[in-house]
């Protein structure tokens, strides 16, 4: 890998009786778009938690543009912008004190405040409900100002932690759309998790395939659907590293060839 | 360097212009008023539960504090008892809003919004103190009403500028004691419920524990010696001494006004580096 961005080396974190990540291991190249996909309780969010300083690892190191998440705290939060999983706008803000209270705790200087912040709203089409609470918006156009939020301050590696999930289809192409201006200016590294594996396979450079806290799988999307098969997709992938491994391996070959039937009758 | 016209490309990215990092306590003060002023802005939005708190105060100051001064049973020292029960329940209505302050970290965890500010380069001591802020204002507007309910009522009360500043500073600091102290309880038992529970088994020994509705000196020993580490009596003591007549040979506080500050904002930093210390824990 060149130039990572996120080295995570022997991460362990253990809840009580649970190990939720389990000797990690993997990285994140500068500029990329990663995917940490997974089935749910596979460890994603614990990952992500680990990542944005939330939660101290058990074991092993993590480290987010060269900084420690545990020893270098304050330096890996001031260079990475975070959207939780939830909805998070503060719903009895308008939308224009959401982005300002998020410029302030991130310490942008007074004179350019206001013009991010108008920036941001025009970026993402919210001009006209900035002064709205945000309990009038939509779940899309809360997820658009919770990426607004997160990249106020032009953070260095964003975390989206399933920003589609629960949106309507017309919103998730929105939020896609945004993740993909994003990725096209290179503006940050970006680390999502997502259970859509159309969306991974769209967006993403490199995806890490979790299984039970452990690297099930890691590489470019193309890569890894071309060493199952020719024609493999991302979710034949999924299914092979993240199922029941013998029957899942079995039910591969089946689908795939039943779903080929079903794209040549159209 | 200037930025001309609005800068509505985002690129530029690497080239972060943050503000150099302030010294800690700079950050934690300028940090702590925003936090505060977002929490006004949604209690000037609904400010329902302002009037629904007058309404206690109101059944003690009329009902047991005009039965009780009739009874004559409490010996106050010379002072009415009316006007003696007023700072008592001045301090024990901001007692009760603060207690609960803490539950609104439980909602804000529920929905992400506390880990947006966790992930943020903000002091944890600047999220206590920030919400502390806030419960310390909102208890500000309770005291007025409890004040101008005692006027309603007839009570004789110092209106001196010094005391009347002085009694602002002793709610506010009470009420931040409350509330830090209530939010290290949330941050300790993570749910509603079990914070509902905790805040309401606290209020009432907190409270008949001080010297709110009598004087210490009619305690039993032990009582006396847990109503003096109580931060409530402090406040009541500090506040009867700044807003009761001083008539000759009466002494309202009987602690002494400048112990009263002190007990309160070392109190105050206690709690609150306790709640910072606590506060990741929320959301883990």
């Amino acid at each position: 890998m060149k130039d990572p961005i996120i080295v995570v080396e022997h991460l362990v974190r253990r809840f009580a009786t649970l190990t939720a990540v389990d000797h990690l291991t993997f990285g994140v190249s500068r500029g990329a778009v990663c995917g940490l996909l997974g089935r749910n309780g596979a460890g994603k969010t614990t990952v992500i938690k680990i990542l944005t300083t939330l939660l101290p690892p058990t074991s092993g190191s993590a480290r987010v543009g060269g900084h420690d998440v545990l020893q270098d705290a304050t330096a890996v939060r001031r260079m990475i912008g975070y959207v939780p999983q939830a909805l998070s706008a503060d719903a009895e803000l308008t939308g224009y004190e959401n982005l300002l209270i998020m410029a302030k705790l991130y310490d942008l200087p007074r004179r350019v405040r206001e013009q991010r912040i108008t920036a941001a709203l025009s970026l993402m089409g919210l001009e006209e409900a900035a002064h709205r609470l945000v309990h009038t918006y939509s779940g899309g156009m809360i997820r658009s100002l919770e990426i607004a939020q997160s990249t106020l301050h032009r953070p260095t590696v964003l975390f989206l932690d399933e920003p589609t999930v629960g949106l309507d289809p017309l919103a998730r192409r929105t939020v896609w759309e945004h993740i993909k201006r994003l990725k096209e200016r290179q503006e940050c590294t970006i680390l999502i998790t997502t259970h859509y594996m159309d969306e991974a396979d769209q967006l993403c450079d490199e995806v890490a395939i979790l299984h039970h806290g452990r690297l099930a799988a890691s590489g470019t999307p193309d890569a890894l659907k071309r060493a199952l098969g020719p024609h493999a997709s991302l979710d034949d992938v999924f299914a092979r590293f993240t199922g029941a491994d013998a029957e899942v391996l079995g039910a591969y070959d089946e689908t795939s060839r039943t779903r080929h039937v079903a794209d040549r009758l159209g | 360097m200037r930025h001309p016209g609005p800068d509505t490309s985002l690129t530029g990215w690497a080239e972060s212009d943050l503000r150099p990092q302030r010294t800690w306590l700079f950050a934690v003060a300028g940090k702590a008023m925003a936090i505060a002023e977002m929490e006004l802005h949604k209690l000037r939005r609904d400010p329902t539960e302002l009037f629904t708190r007058a309404v206690q105060p109101v059944l003690w100051l009329v009902v047991f504090g005009e039965v009780m001064s009739r009874a004559r049973m409490i010996d106050t020292g010379g002072t009415p008892y009316l006007a003696f029960l007023v700072p008592g329940v001045l301090a024990q209505s901001v007692l009760f809003i603060a207690i609960f302050n803490g539950i609104s970290i439980i909602w804000e965890r529920d929905l992400g919004i506390i880990h947006k500010f966790l992930a943020s380069p903000t002091p944890r001591a600047a999220l206590v103190l920030g919400k502390a802020l806030a419960g310390g204002v909102r208890a500000l507007v309770q005291a007025s009403v409890v004040l101008t309910l005692a006027v309603l009522l007839g009570v004789h009360l110092s209106w001196r500028m010094a005391g009347l500043c002085g009694a602002i500073v002793l709610v506010l600091l009470g009420a931040m004691v409350f509330s830090s102290f209530s939010l290290a309880i949330a941050c300790v038992v993570r749910t509603r419920e079990r914070f509902m529970g905790v805040g309401q088994v606290l209020t009432m020994p907190l409270f008949f524990a001080s010297n709110a509705i009598y004087p210490t000196s009619l305690m039993p020993t032990w009582l006396r010696l847990v109503s003096h580490v109580n931060p409530l009596t402090y406040q009541i003591d500090g506040l009867r001494a700044l807003l009761l007549p001083v008539a000759p040979g009466v002494t309202a506080a009987h602690i002494g006004l400048w112990t009263d500050y002190g007990v309160l904002a070392v109190t105050l930093a206690a709690w609150v580096a306790i709640s910072a210390k606590l506060y990741p824990n929320i959301v883990r």
